[in-house]
């Protein structure tokens, strides 16, 4: 069973965030990156199936040189190749990444393609789609549990208020939901043998990809701002509870307008 | 004249909450431009939404009657809609900010080479170019993206475009000649995991509980106040780890972000990642014994208190305003 996971590397969930010069970015400087959150429970699940049923598990990320660093964390943990297309992930819409995969992943041999449900940052779940599209997989995205038979998969996604039982074959691409399963943490023993990995770097080029048509295209950024400063609302004090709950269902009527 | 396209979801005849707001948002749009507004309803119920789709402006109702598109399959809709397109030939696709929505959006707009802005909570024209805002890094920025193509396609952040009907009527139905194919993946089953309570994707009041409620039982506490309130249970990420209830109900980063008009949070200490799921809903009301939790720098209204003295006080209150209401 082999598998390949694209992970995106993304600023740590605590992080500050700080709007860069120009407006349309955030600030780098300072911040610590991490492997998106969603793309843990993809890895975690493509790394135990190849230890049950055997197969390869390859990494794959479009990103910056910094990206090599989530790849090399994936390795630690138990991936056993890893492939890095070069570029700046910040100028490109999701279906010039979701090009870019494709075009990468073309060249393996594939069971399953994993990914997370939303690449936590930018917050746009649309690369898991696009992909399964442009590789004419079937798709079960958001999935919570996934079982595996004689040339299909059973998963299961999480939808309003109830899961889906979804049957799909082989080869097929999955998004991961939290739930899905327990992560694992990378062992010394890991991360010492990742060192030892190369990784695979190219360019989109390299995969016969036309840059022109891939960066700043489509859905283009015109501004990132903070939201504005919220004002402080009102504190009360809830020592009287009679007299607490009056002020709280006269707020609920009057201002939120909720009745 | 730009023609503006919500792929809209029915269930039982009626149109949802979300296909209203959206409705709503394509209108605005259609108007601005001196446009007009078309609906997708697909499966065989969809020519039943004709009038209620009017309703909300939408001059055309395009349906696709094949009962192999009565469940969502990513499939089957995904070639429907392309369908619709074709003969529609819209200059903007609106879509709805549900699972089977995100689901759709970017499988068809990879099929028509096209950019989708996701999750957006803003629409307008800007040099007959779509100008949508979206909220990043779990709602700490808002970027504006301007999506260049024909169609443009945007989902929409749920809640956020309020919906309001426009008075017209009935909305002309247009068929779409649709065969199904055959599909790679199907649905098996769909179990419910809410017991039939009320979601919270959907709610306009979500009544959340956090670690504070000291143990599993005491949800009972939260579930009253959303019962009486006609709302949605929603949870902080401690309450669903300890299994005291379903990571269904989660809010957050991890879990749903949502933004209902009212958003109660009880005993929940407002950790960034559960603000990430909640904080732009448009009223917020916090009850927390520590004056210095950090919910309450969002919170429209704070209370400082002990909720287990508070939430029964509250619920009673709640029944008898709405009783005389
Ligand atoms: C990657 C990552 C993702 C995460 N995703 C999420 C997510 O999606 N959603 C989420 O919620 N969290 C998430 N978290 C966890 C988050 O950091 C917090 O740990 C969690 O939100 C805390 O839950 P809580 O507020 O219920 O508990 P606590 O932080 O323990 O707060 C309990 C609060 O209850 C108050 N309290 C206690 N007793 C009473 C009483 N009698 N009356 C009134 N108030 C009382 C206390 O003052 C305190 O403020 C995530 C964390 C990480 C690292
Ligand atoms: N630059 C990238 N390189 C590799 N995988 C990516 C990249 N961006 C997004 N992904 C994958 O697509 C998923 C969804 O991301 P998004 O559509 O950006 O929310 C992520 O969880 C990753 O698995």
């Amino acid at each position: 069973m082999n598998s390949v996971v694209c992970i995106s590397q993304v600023p740590d969930t605590e992080a500050r965030i700080k709007i860069a010069a120009g407006g349309k970015t955030i600030e780098e400087a300072g911040l610590k990156f991490i492997v998106s959150p969603y793309d843990e429970f993809a890895l975690e699940e493509a790394i135990r199936l190849k230890e049950s049923k055997g197969g390869e598990v390859v990494v794959l990320t479009f990103g910056p040189d910094r990206a090599a660093q989530a790849l090399r964390e994936c390795l630690a943990r138990g991936a056993t190749r890893a492939m890095h297309i070069k570029g700046d992930s910040g100028a490109i819409d999701s279906l010039g990444i979701a090009q870019i995969l494709a075009a990468a992943i073309r060249t393996l041999e594939y069971d399953l393609v994993f990914l997370g449900k939303m690449g936590v940052g930018t917050d746009n779940s649309l690369v898991g789609p696009m992909l399964a599209e442009l590789l004419e997989l079937p798709q079960v995205n958001v999935v919570t549990k996934l079982e595996l038979g004689d040339g299909k998969l059973t998963a299961h996604r999480e939808v309003e208020g109830a899961e889906e039982v979804i049957e799909a074959s082989l080869p097929a691409l999955i998004t991961a939901q939290k739930g899905l399963n327990e992560p694992r943490y990378a062992s010394l023993k890991g991360i010492m043998a990742a060192k030892k990995i190369a990784i695979d770097t190219k360019t989109p080029a390299d995969l016969g990809l036309n840059e022109d048509e891939l960066f700043n295209k489509r859905v283009v950024t015109m501004t990132l701002e903070m939201p504005p400063e919220k004002s402080p609302g009102t504190k009360i004090d809830g020592s009287d509870p009679a007299a607490a709950a009056k002020k709280i269902v006269d707020y609920i009527q009057n201002q939120a307008k909720a009745f | 004249m730009a023609k503006i396209l919500v792929v809209c979801e029915s269930k039982d005849g009626k149109l949802n909450k979300s296909s209203k707001e959206a409705l709503s948002a394509g209108r605005s749009l259609a108007t601005e431009s001196g446009g007009e507004l078309h609906a997708a309803v697909l499966g065989t119920a969809g020519e039943a939404s004709a009038a209620e789709a009017g309703r909300f402006g939408a001059k055309k109702l395009f349906s696709a009657g094949d009962s192999s598109l009565d469940a969502y399959g990513t499939e089957p809709w995904t070639a429907a809609v392309k369908a619709v397109i074709d003969q529609a030939s819209p200059d903007v696709v609106l879509f709805l900010g549900t699972s089977a929505g995100r689901d759709l959006a970017p499988r068809l707009a990879a099929r028509l080479g096209v950019g989708v802005a996701s999750d957006v909570d803003r629409l307008e024209w800007a040099d007959g170019k779509l100008k949508a805002r979206r909220p990043v890094y779990a709602g700490r920025a808002f970027a504006t993206v301007l999506v260049d193509a024909k169609p443009a396609i945007a989902t929409c952040r749920p809640n956020a475009f309020s919906p309001s009907e426009s008075g017209d009527g009935t909305a002309e139905v247009v068929k779409v000649d649709f065969t199904a194919a055959s599909s790679k993946a199907r649905l098996v089953s769909t179990e419910s995991t809410t017991g039939g309570e009320m979601t919270i994707a959907e709610a306009d009041i979500i009544v959340s509980g956090g670690r504070g409620l000291k143990e599993a039982a005491n949800f009972s506490l939260i579930r009253d106040l959303a019962h009486a309130l006609g709302g949605a249970v929603g949870a902080s990420r401690a309450t669903v780890d300890a299994g005291w209830i379903d990571h269904q109900h989660q809010v957050g980063q991890t879990g749903r972000v949502v933004s209902p008009p009212l958003y109660i949070a009880v005993g929940i200490s407002g950790a960034i990642q559960h603000l990430a799921g909640m904080s732009s809903s448009k009223h917020i009301i916090a009850i927390n014994k520590d004056p210095e939790a950090p919910i309450f720098k969002i919170a429209d209204l704070g209370i400082v208190g002990d909720l287990f003295e508070i939430l029964p006080a509250l619920t009673e209150e709640v029944k008898k305003a709405k009783a005389a209401h």
